[in-house]
């Protein structure tokens, strides 16, 4: 029963947290920017543009729409076609550095990740899948038609849907991601045409792609799904969210000023807000503020909030008020740094994953699990999905903490079939206070036809990221000195929301080699084989199952004649 | 296949075979060895060349400027070093996060088997520094490793100083693809084991490591710097790693481009280029190059700190700075541009360095002799084995009555020895074997207490003893079960002898050709001509000049000849000591296998030939 209740648990705050988000509003269509500028332990800075779009069309019922204000064509006509009910796809370059950096607003794996649920009217579910990722590959411009069968799974649990609806059959969801996708200016382009303002106005002039490139990591992502039109929710609208996160790096970019400003970070400045938004803010996180950096120009809106169970503070700019350009008439917000902290942080949940072994048959798989909370201990959902040519040996399978077996209450297993499906293993772990979890389970590689290797296949193969979803208890409760100025009326029971937060982490992808042969050397390899097959076991086959008889010495023509003459004539042969 | 196939062609063909078999067997000898002696000359090689296309034609640009400053860590190194006695790992994991690491730190306890003496150490604690520079937009499924091992006394300050000066500039460079690990290891060798079974999660040797937290994913290169003074003169590549193992060719003719676009001397075994390969010194200059190479890979020990990387398929070498008294100095900025030029294109690669070479020999850096070309020298050596045991072979089939087709036959015929009377031998040899490999370690104990020696000379001494008493084994068991050991028994025998040594010594070279092709040229003459009817007393002492134990004495003699280190025989005596120590201490550290081999298959197959001499 424990296991339902943390599966159901897990499921509620799904189906809770999509009814949280939608907005009091009548208006057709919206559309909202945000850009929040983090300034991180390290020394980096991290900044996040959030773009949502909200589309009042419920397309569910079965009519027919073809006229589109806001939200983009090519996405509706998606939709539409392919019966979507949700589709969340992004595009990584580069490892969330969890140590360094805390958590990011939104977690995305290195490559590109694709999850869909389709309507439940959907018939023939693979079919629309397949043509849904060729049709997203060419508005995105990026290798989406690489995903087939092999690397799709149906995660059981560990993915359900974010938006309204309760249907969460595993039938209707696909999932995929493509580890080795790499992402550059020509997917940022088509995901920039999706704004309504391009990258003309507003938030969206910051991006030019030489800046957004030169950091330590960058992810474009774009969600779609249906939220509640109002507070009823007795009809549906579509969500489109497209976000950005870079970190940009104080190493590479300002050797002795320890100062960040927009100019610096994507070499322009705010002049508008996009004119067809309704809002268009800039959020600058100052809660360590002021002993770690200074930040001008101030501003006197401030908010809170209570983000990834800390509560936080962050100054506001409105774009679309124009006092807040000032003078100049554009808007460069800048950060000079005071302190240089540079220890690593310990974030509460925190995976890890690596290759163990060495040689080209066998390996194994670690997967380490942190729960870094003093006292709580809580439950993960752990995902993996293994490339069918990683042969796992599944009964090597072990969850160990502390030192000790550590049962997980829940594994879904689907085997892999060789060409077909990748394996997939889900299970659901208790993570001890205080430990690391590690699962380790071993596997053999697989020799592949040779027409199956990658055009450069001494890099390696490569096995796509663990995902790790949990609900995680808050540091909010576990925050006893009262440094931040809280009424103390507030602060006794940890309120609900507060008190858990849903949260999934992506581990690092591995890169396997598999046993390769030497494709250079083509000519020499038939040659050696073709001779030793000839000679060498020619030969001997041939001498093992050879009869040998000792044949008669021919005779000479002349005794054969006689011989004739003289069976002719009845007398014995010559010998 | 007629030839196989038609008796009388085969009856010919072995006739020829047993009539002239010692000539030819002579002349394969000596073929063979001049074989590999002509692999030094010039002419007979291939000039080196750059195979992977990545490294090739991409063009990288050297800006490191702070050699002064690396030299000025390197000092301050030293002094934290002389105050915490050891290795200062708060000093250097501060160090390393002022320049913008990800810092890791790795303790590990080894108990060794017996006192090192060479290196004074027995209980070795020690931990491993290093920082992670993480690739910008990179997935950390790729990493390069620049290493620099904290020694003991003042060895090696200058490389520490260096490797955390090029982590301070690389930390600033946009370029990086791949994760780079800047590690400062402890106690060597035993500081890189630790920190690679740590890496891979493995153990092969029972050590004892605490896990490592950071990682950058597989590694696909890794360089040890080794340097000792603050202006150098040249700069040494080692390669040859554990169990004669050796990295991709392509990063020997990496360091050899850099040299020359750089303009720093480079030499390989400590051996400057020589262009004057037509005069004998020329000849013989390449020569000893090549057979100091031979003779370091035979020895199937680690040269250097890389040499632990190439068991888990990482492409490592050894940089080592000499200072000499030359003219030409080279200062630390250059080396230091060097090695950023090294490891940028070493970013570029796309895959692992596997275009060109595995299996070399270098008789100078510019000229290699590929697999190709050196094996014939040891088949021609190993075909000797495979002629003797055909000879033999046909000699046990014609002496059978009345038969070609020897083997049928002789199965039944009375006079054939049984297989208790091989195997005997067989067996017997093998349990000597085992006692030598397993009762020196574990009898240390029981000798100290009953001799004056220390520890490592009582594993030595106790080897030594195992060695010297397997000869005078009861050879003869076969007179126990059979009464009288006949002629056909010692054949029989030998033909065994002849067909396992064969078999060994062609895996062997297979995996480390030098070795394989030392022990061929000692065990070879010995196995072929040795009969119970030569002069006993010279045929055991030329047997005993020519075991394996006394190959290695002469290797060992001949390796410090090389050197430009003569030894006296009273030196060269303790040197071969210290030397069956090390071997030992390699197997149980590292996991060499040359210990093993000699004890379990070459010395009992020796052995067996020793039993033939004195079959009675």
């Amino acid at each position: 029963t424990a296991i339902c209740q943390s599966i159901t648990q897990l499921m509620m705050w799904y189906a809770n947290n999509a009814k949280y988000f939608p907005p009091p509003s009548t208006a057709k269509d919206q559309f909202q920017e945000e850009l929040v500028i983090k300034p991180l332990h390290s020394g980096d800075i991290y900044a996040s543009f959030q773009f949502r779009t909200q589309w009042d069309t419920d397309f569910l019922l079965g009519s027919k729409v073809s006229h589109y204000r806001l939200f983009p064509k090519s996405l509706g006509q998606v939709i539409s076609k392919f019966s979507v009910r949700e589709l969340h796809i992004s595009f990584t370059q580069g490892y969330w550095r969890t140590m360094q950096w805390g958590q990011p607003f939104l977690p995305s794996p290195p490559g590109a990740e694709l999850w869909v649920w389709f309507q439940d009217t959907v018939t023939d579910v693979d079919l629309a899948w397949k043509e849904l990722t060729n049709v997203l590959s060419g508005i995105f411009c990026a290798s989406l038609n690489f995903i087939d069968s092999t690397n799709t799974v149906q995660p059981s649990a560990s993915f359900k849907p974010l938006g309204v609806g309760n249907v969460t059959d595993q039938r209707f969801l696909r999932y995929a991601v493509l580890p080795r996708e790499i992402v550059c200016t020509e997917n940022l382009t088509p995901w920039k045409k999706l704004l309504p303002c391009g990258s003309k106005a507003g938030l969206a002039v910051l991006m030019k792609s030489e800046k957004l490139f030169h950091s330590s990591f960058h992810s474009q992502a774009l969600h779609i799904r249906p939220v509640c039109k109002d507070w009823q929710c007795k009809s549906t609208s579509w969500e489109l969210r497209q976000t950005l996160n870079v970190v940009f790096d104080l190493h590479t970019s300002g050797q002795g000023k320890r100062e960040w400003s927009l100019f610096k970070m994507f070499s322009r400045t705010l002049t508008e807000a996009c004119p067809l938004a309704s809002s268009s803010k800039v959020y600058v996180d100052i809660t360590d503020n002021p002993q770690l950096f200074e930040l001008s120009p101030a501003t006197p809106l401030v908010s809170q909030a209570v983000v990834l169970g800390d509560g936080r503070t962050y100054s506001v700019y409105d774009l679309t008020d124009h006092a807040t350009f000032g003078q100049t008439h554009s808007l460069n917000v800048l950060l000079r740094w005071r302190a240089a902290e540079r220890e690593m942080l310990r974030p509460l949940l925190h995976g890890e994953r690596y290759v163990a072994g060495y040689g080209l048959q066998t390996g194994e798989i670690h997967t380490l699990v942190y729960n870094n909370h003093p006292y709580r201990a809580f439950p993960v959902l752990l995902l993996d999905t293994v490339p069918w040519y990683l042969r796992l040996y599944i009964h090597t399978l072990t969850v160990t903490s502390k030192g000790r077996d550590n049962k997980p209450s829940y594994i879904h297993y689907q085997p892999s079939k060789d060409r077909l499906q990748p394996h997939l293993l889900e299970m659901l772990i208790q993570l001890p206070p205080n430990s690391v979890t590690e699962v380790t389970v071993q596997f053999e590689r697989a020799l592949l036809k040779w027409t199956e290797y990658t055009p450069d296949p001494n890099h390696g193969f490569y096995v796509g990221s663990s995902v790790i979803s949990a609900l995680v208890p808050s540091v909010v409760a576990m925050d006893t000195n009262n440094t931040q100025e809280r009424p103390l009326f507030s602060s006794f029971f940890p309120c609900k929301e507060e008190s858990t937060y849903f949260m999934r982490i992506y581990t690092e992808p591995l890169l396997v080699n598999l046993p390769t042969p030497d494709f250079s050397m083509p000519y020499n390899v038939i040659c050696l084989t073709c001779t030793v097959v000839a000679v060498g076991y020619g030969s001997l086959y041939n001498l093992l199952t050879r009869t040998f008889q000792v044949e008669e010495p021919s005779q000479g023509l002349a005794k054969r004649l006689a011989n004739i003459i003289r069976r002719l004539r009845g007398v014995p042969l010559l010998t | 296949m007629g030839l196989l196939s038609d008796p009388n062609r085969r009856r010919a063909l072995t006739n020829l075979l047993t009539r002239l078999n010692a000539p030819i067997c002579v002349v394969c000898y000596l073929a063979g060895v001049m074989w590999f002696m002509g692999l030094a000359f010039e002419p007979f090689t291939l000039r080196t060349y750059m195979s992977e296309n990545a490294m090739g034609s991409t063009m990288v640009e050297e800006h490191f400027p702070a050699g002064e400053r690396a030299l000025a860590t390197g000092r301050e190194f030293a002094a934290h070093k002389k105050k915490v006695g050891g290795m200062p790992v708060n000093w250097l994991v501060k160090t390393m996060e002022s320049r913008g690491l990800e810092v890791f730190t790795q303790s590990f306890t080894r108990k060794l088997p017996f006192p090192d003496e060479n290196k004074e150490r027995y209980l070795v604690r020690g931990t491993n520094v290093y920082g992670i520079l993480r690739a910008p937009r990179a997935s950390r499924t790729e990493a390069l490793v620049l290493t620099a091992p904290c020694s003991q006394g003042n060895a090696n300050n200058q490389a520490v100083g260096l490797l955390l000066g090029l982590a301070q500039y690389f930390r600033s460079q946009v370029y990086w693809a791949k994760d780079i690990i800047f590690l400062v290891n402890e106690h060597d060798l035993i500081g890189m084991q630790a920190w690679l079974e740590g890496y891979h999660h493995t153990n092969t040797t029972g050590g004892d490591w605490s896990p490592l937290h950071g990682r950058g994913g597989s590694i696909q290169a890794s360089l040890s710097l080794e340097l000792s003074s603050d202006v150098i003169t040249s700069l040494d590549l080692v390669l040859e790693g554990l169990n004669g193992q050796l990295p991709n060719l392509d990063l020997a003719n990496l360091f050899h481009a850099f040299c020359q676009k750089i303009g720093v001397l480079c030499t390989i075994q400590g051996k400057l280029q020589r262009n004057d390969w037509e005069s004998t010194s020329g000849y013989s200059h390449s020569a000893q190059t090549m057979m100091l190479m031979v003779l370091k890979q035979a020895s199937g020990r680690p040269w250097g700190d890389h040499g632990l990387f190439l068991r888990y398929h990482i492409e490592a070498a050894t940089i080592r700075g000499i200072n000499s008294f030359r003219q030409y100095k080279t200062d630390t900025t250059t080396i230091g541009r060097l090695l950023e030029g090294m490891y940028r294109k070493l970013n570029n690669l796309l895959e692992r360095l596997h275009q060109s070479y595995f299996f070399y020999l270098m008789p100078s850096l510019t000229r290699f002799v590929s697999i190709g070309y050196y094996m014939p020298a040891f088949g021609l050596l190993a075909v000797i084995l495979l002629l003797r045991a055909l000879d033999l072979w046909v000699q046990l089939g014609a002496s059978a009555p009345g038969t070609e087709d020897g083997l049928a036959e002789r199965e039944q015929s009375p006079s054939s020895p049984g297989v208790l009377s091989i195997l005997t031998p067989v067996v017997i040899s093998h349990m000597t074997g085992v006692a030598l490999y397993c009762l020196p370690v574990m009898s240390q104990e029981m000798a100290v207490q009953h001799f004056p020696v220390s520890e490592t000379e009582a594993v030595v001494l106790t080897a030594i003893a195992i060695y010297t008493a397997g000869l005078a084994l009861p050879h003869n068991t076969h007179r126990l079960l059979q009464g009288e050991g006949t002629e056909h028994g010692w054949r029989v025998l030998k033909l065994v002898a002849l067909l396992y040594l064969a078999v060994l010594l062609g895996c062997t070279a297979l995996i480390n050709f030098s070795l394989g092709f030392i022990l061929a040229l000692s065990l070879v003459p010995i196995a072929a001509f040795i009969t119970p009817h030569t002069h006993k007393p010279l045929s055991a002492a030329i047997m005993v000049l020519l075991s394996p134990g006394c190959t290695l004495l002469y290797c060992v003699l001949i390796f410090q000849e090389l050197q430009e280190t003569p030894v006296s025989l009273q030196d060269g005596w303790m040197l071969f000591l210290s030397v069956i120590s090390q071997g030992i201490l390699d197997h149980s550290l590292y996991g060499s296998l040359v210990y093993p081999l000699l004890a379990l298959l070459i010395y009992p197959c020796w052995l067996l030939l020793w039993n033939i001499l004195f079959w009675k």
